[in-house]
């Protein structure tokens, strides 16, 4: 469980640093914690695995990355963690998780997310990734991304 | 002859009216050597600057102007899912015609980030945080009723991997 503290320091965090000199020390002014505080709470946050990573967002749509798929996958429970892996570890998989099926409607159980410049170019990394993975026999689904209504960071808090 | 709106939507190659942004080679060093990794330390955008060999003065200028531009969201953490709070991945299949009516009534909910447009029956795709189940599944009912068409619940069950980025222009 997360102290209040922590709790009180992601709010403040969650939508981003200030763009200043001392960006620490200004989170620290707000939540009423010294700047040393600030650095070394979000490090053991990091260390804890709460928060993935510090750095800079990039909205890959605007860079010219607009072929987003979602490839979902049929998987046998039993090779779940296997495949969840494998399709972890590729290159181009920014993305890989297990949801859960809702059958009849919804039969996927592992969904990856592949970013890229051109369509063409992410079916052929998924082509590829079939190919030399293996996984022919488990069904999968490309679902590319259309209109975007809506794109902001998750706010928990 | 042009496209009917609802239908610009399914070819990403034609949707965009917007030019892309072109970037020089200081900014893009600067968005592929820091999605992870930011310092911690007093003065973290003096280190990168120092790092890619120019001044604190232009990084924050640089990333000033992409926030406002909208190439990135924010320069801050990336929090791994259902640590804190509750949040899942929903879907609804909406007939084309209702669409875009349906997906504005699931914007207005402050508890959504990202809603999508996808290729599928199942169409419209969005993630909704909240900061407790109980307040997730209120919403994802009143949504239901708001629109009359049943959500597709898919909450993370275990991550395999999650985002840190990844290399551009390569």
């Amino acid at each position: 469980m997360l102290s209040k503290q922590d709790k009180e320091l992601i709010a403040e965090i969650q939508s981003g640093l200030p763009l200043a000199s001392h960006p620490y020390a200004e989170i620290g002014e707000r939540v009423g914690l010294s700047e040393q505080k600030v650095i070394q709470r979000i490090g053991s946050l990091q260390a804890g695995g709460v928060i993935k990573r510090m750095g800079i967002v990039v909205r890959h749509h605007e860079l010219g990355y607009t072929a987003n798929a979602m490839v979902v996958w049929d998987v046998p429970d039993e090779r779940l963690d296997e495949i969840g892996e494998l399709l972890g570890s590729q290159d181009y998989v920014t993305l890989c998780y297990q949801r859960p099926r809702r059958l009849p409607d919804w039969p996927y159980n592992l969904f990856c997310m592949i970013h890229g410049q051109k369509r063409e170019r992410v079916l052929q990394i998924i082509d590829a990734i079939v190919e030399s993975e293996d996984l022919a026999d488990i069904p999968h689904k490309v679902l590319f991304s259309g209109r975007r209504f809506k794109q902001r960071g998750a706010r928990y808090l | 002859m042009s496209t009917p709106a609802h239908k610009l939507g399914q070819n990403p190659d034609i949707r965009e009216t917007k030019p892309e942004i072109r970037l020089n080679d200081l900014e893009k060093r600067l968005l592929n050597e820091f999605q992870k990794g930011l310092p911690l330390s007093p003065t973290p955008f003096a280190d990168m600057a120092n790092s890619l060999g120019t001044s604190e003065a232009l990084v924050l200028q640089i990333l000033e102007r992409l926030q406002k531009q909208g190439v990135i969201s924010r320069v801050g953490p990336v929090i791994k899912p259902q640590r804190i709070g509750a949040s899942t991945l929903a879907a609804m299949a909406i007939p084309e015609d209702r669409l875009e009516a349906v997906a504005h009534v699931i914007n207005r909910y402050s508890e959504v980030n990202h809603n999508y447009e996808r290729e599928n029956r199942f169409n419209l795709w969005f993630v909704v945080t909240a900061p407790d189940q109980a307040h997730l599944d209120a919403v994802l009912a009143d949504m239901e009723e708001k629109t009359g068409f049943p959500v597709l619940n898919l909450p993370m069950e275990k991550p395999y991997h999650i985002d840190l980025g990844f290399p551009l222009w390569c």
